[in-house]
């Protein structure tokens, strides 16, 4: 239930994909995801993509956290 | 670990951006708070990266329900060895429930003595075992929370649509919101809840609105990684503080406030809620996921009626109250002597997400 | 010759004998006639004398196979204790109906090997079993190395102090992730390539050029955790292990994150750790970058002062767990 970890689509076949986490490659179901496309980050755990990650929201929450470290200098 | 840098994880270990969230918490900490997570996966981060020696002293951490093999009864494991003896049958299950005990002995121990039972990383696998070997009846075992449900799930659907006739499923799935509710609801003196991450990115954020909304408790969703755990340990300081408890999301990269619709649609699909033992809390309602009737004839329980007598725990296994954050491992009269690691009595040592298992491992020795 | 091992060629008769030349004792390049006990003249020196079986499954996988397994790792134990690897002796328990061509591949891998290694393979045996009786092939190996004038025995820890250096020569569980991922419905596929090789050269040029090794384990089953944890029950000293220094390759690292492995738990049969006193530890590991087995070496850690015989790790986080003896095999998990 917890361990996921953020993945890259290689390739897709039909609903499902080949994923890479670290440069190894995993089979995922993409039943889950809309719109999955090649180069789309997804949590895989156990064997699904669970979500895509946002790319946005991740550059959103590192950008408060170095301001965040900014002032405190 | 020196390695290549890994995205969407690495940044998020950055000692730097760990160093500020420490100061902040330091800081902005006057009180004395105390903060429970409810996930296995949070429990092992925050032993794994040594989270504790960071936060100050009147911060205090406890472990709750979360971790499926930790909450999964006896009874499940008794029906799961008595179903391996099925004749043809092989045995489908994630790693983690191999070593949990049963009354009499774990999984591993009966694939020992002669059962088919193999460890698969996914319910699709346990699919593609049962069309490889069509003589063969492939029982899958489905635990896991919201997570990990809508997996089976898919595999359900999958196994109806391609009329698959030798593929079953013993469904042990879980929800985590009527537990964090069974937990609050006598009272326990936690402030917030470190909220599972990965539950909600299936559920949404949404879901744990009520015990905000009802009962007062701090909730931020968090993620996995050191720098994930400190924010929202930050967030939750400053939520007690200022006395105005909610559900924020720190996650904010996976978890929305809905959710992921696709997968809950599965899982409305397949499952429906029903009644749910949970080793440590006893039934707590409407918190399982049961097969829907549209599926029964891949329902394990129904297709496979076995009497299983579970042997009762004399007692001394206090489990149940580390789980609900009342007591702690060294409380137990029977930690470190009688259940260790290598020989444990209740599920809380044999999952490395254990309460028990990590205090062993980690604690005995601080 | 038939194609395939049959139990005729166990029975000690003609077929029998024929394979065992051409199969094995050819390519061993063992001495005619073939004799009960091979001969080994004396040696003034002490003598480390070990023995392993080899069982893995499946038997070729990336970057090796049993056969070079064997080799290697009775030669990295007789390296690791000090000594000069001399001679092998091999033992195969062949199951009934196992392709002779394979058992040729496996032969010649460990001749090469032993060639490498500059180690001799004088004696062996085989024996056919029924179907069934095991799972393919199994060898023993066991070895005879010697340590020369000055050499010290270096496996039993007595010269551990605190504030020595922990040094390994290069990322860990690749052999591990190698041999998962060849298993047939391996759910994941990578290039990783098993670290299966022979560790005596440039254990020998580190132990010929400096004075101060103290200590030296193989890290095999059991991973770096087992080892230290060994040797802080040896020694009675603690041990501090520093997270961001241990090198791990990337698919390695993101297998162990997916399936919720501990790379410090994971095999490796090309990886040793040596314990070196703190004035050496960057000669040493100079003379290992400069040989294919150590390149990626590091300092990993170092003994605690303290006695108290736990090996604590130092997280990237700032904090601190304590790394305990892996109890059973890791196995995938989804929690």
């Amino acid at each position: 239930m917890c361990l996921s970890v953020p993945a890259r689509i290689i390739s897709i076949d039909g609903d499902m994909a080949d994923v890479s986490a670290g440069g190894a490659i995993f089979r995922a179901g993409l039943q889950m995801i809309d719109n999955p496309r090649e180069g789309d980050y997804v949590l895989l755990h156990a064997g699904f993509a669970i979500m895509k990650i946002s790319e946005k929201e991740a550059l959103e929450t590192l950008r408060l956290l170095q301001e965040m470290r900014d002032s405190l200098e | 670990m020196n390695g290549v840098f890994m995205k969407y994880i690495d940044e998020y270990r950055d000692s730097k951006l760990i160093e500020t969230l420490a100061r902040s918490i330091k800081s902005a900490a006057e009180g004395l708070y105390t903060f429970m997570e409810v996930c296995g996966g949070h429990t092992a981060a925050i032993h794994r990266f040594g989270i504790r020696d960071i936060l100050p002293q009147n911060i205090r951490l406890i472990s709750g329900p979360g971790c499926p093999v930790c909450v999964t009864g006896k009874d499940f494991i008794d029906r799961a060895i008595a179903m391996s003896g099925i004749d043809n049958c092989i045995m489908a299950t994630y790693g983690d429930l191999m070593r949990v005990p049963g009354s009499l002995f774990s999984l591993e121990k009966a694939n020992a003595s002669g059962a088919d039972i193999r460890v698969v990383f996914s319910a699709l696998e346990a699919l593609d075992l049962a069309e490889r070997f069509p003589e063969r009846k492939i029982i899958f075992l489905g635990i896991g929370f919201e997570t990990t449900a809508p997996g089976t799930a898919v595999a359900l659907c999958k196994a109806e649509e391609k009329n698959i006739r030798n593929f079953f499923v013993l469904s042990a799935h879980k929800l985590m919101p009527p537990a964090m509710e069974a937990i609050i609801k006598d009272g326990t003196g936690i402030n917030g809840f470190i909220c599972p991450g990965h539950v909600a990115t299936i559920t949404g954020s949404s879901a744990f609105e009520f015990i905000s909304g009802r009962y007062g408790t701090a909730c931020v969703v968090t993620g996995f990684e050191p720098v994930d755990i400190l924010q929202s340990v930050l967030m939750l300081v400053n939520q007690v503080n200022a006395g105005m408890p909610a559900v924020e999301i720190q996650y904010t990269r996976a978890v929305t406030i809905h959710g992921n619709l696709r997968a809950r649609k599965y899982l409305g699909q397949v499952f429906e809620p029903g009644d749910a033992i949970w080793r440590g809390l006893g039934i707590v309602p409407e918190s399982g996921l049961v097969l829907r009737d549209r599926y029964g004839r891949f329902d394990a329980s129904s297709v496979f009626p076995l009497s299983v007598v579970t042997k009762d725990d004399d007692g001394k296994c206090i489990c149940g109250d580390i789980l609900r954050g009342l007591r702690t491992p060294s409380d137990c009269t029977l930690f470190g002597k009688v259940c260790i690691p290598s020989d444990p009595v209740g599920a809380c040592m044999v999952s490395d997400e254990g309460a028990c298992n990590i205090f062993y491992r980690y604690g005995k020795h601080e | 010759m038939n194609e395939f091992v049959t139990i005729n060629h166990g029975s000690g008769g003609r077929q029998a004998q024929e394979l065992i030349k051409k199969v094995f004792a050819d390519r061993f390049m063992m001495e005619e006639p073939l004799t009960d006990s091979a001969f080994i003249s004396a040696h003034n020196s002490g003598t480390a004398f070990t023995t392993d079986s080899y069982v893995i499954d499946p038997i070729f996988f990336p970057g090796g196979n049993i056969g070079k397994l064997a080799v290697c790792g009775t030669v990295n134990d007789l390296a690791v204790s000090g000594a000069d690897p001399a001679f092998i002796s091999a033992s195969f328990i062949i199951e009934e109906g196992f392709p002779v061509d394979e058992l040729e591949i496996i032969a010649a891998s460990m001749a090469d090997e032993a060639l490498n290694a500059g180690v001799r393979i004088i004696t062996g045996d085989t024996k056919v079993v029924g179907k069934g009786k095991c799972d393919r092939l199994f060898i023993t190996t066991s070895g005879i190395g010697y340590l020369k004038e000055g050499r010290i025995f270096l496996g039993r820890g007595e010269l551990v102090k605190p504030s020595d250096k922990l040094i390994i020569n290069g990322p860990l569980g690749n052999h591990s992730v190698a041999v998962l991922g060849a298993r047939t419905h391996a759910p994941f596929s990578t290039s990783v390539v098993s670290d299966c090789s022979c560790l005596n050269h440039m254990i020998k040029r580190v132990l010929d050029n400096t004075k101060s090794v103290r200590f030296m384990r193989d890290i095999t089953r059991g991973g770096l955790a087992a080892v230290a944890n060994e040797l802080c029950h040896i020694t009675g000293l603690g041990v501090s292990v520093i997270e961001e220094a241990v090198p791990v390759d990337e698919p390695v690292r993101g297998i162990c994150e997916v399936f919720g492995f501990d790379p410090l738990n994971m095999a490796n049969e090309g990886k040793i750790l040596m314990v070196v006193g703190p004035e050496e530890s960057q000669e040493v590991l100079r003379i290992m970058h400069s040989d294919p087995a150590g390149k990626e070496a590091a300092m990993i850690g170092e003994v605690l002062e303290e006695n108290q015989k736990v090996v604590v790790m130092n997280t990237r986080a700032g904090g601190r767990r304590i790394i305990d003896l892996p109890s059973g095999a890791q196995l995938p998990r989804i929690c």
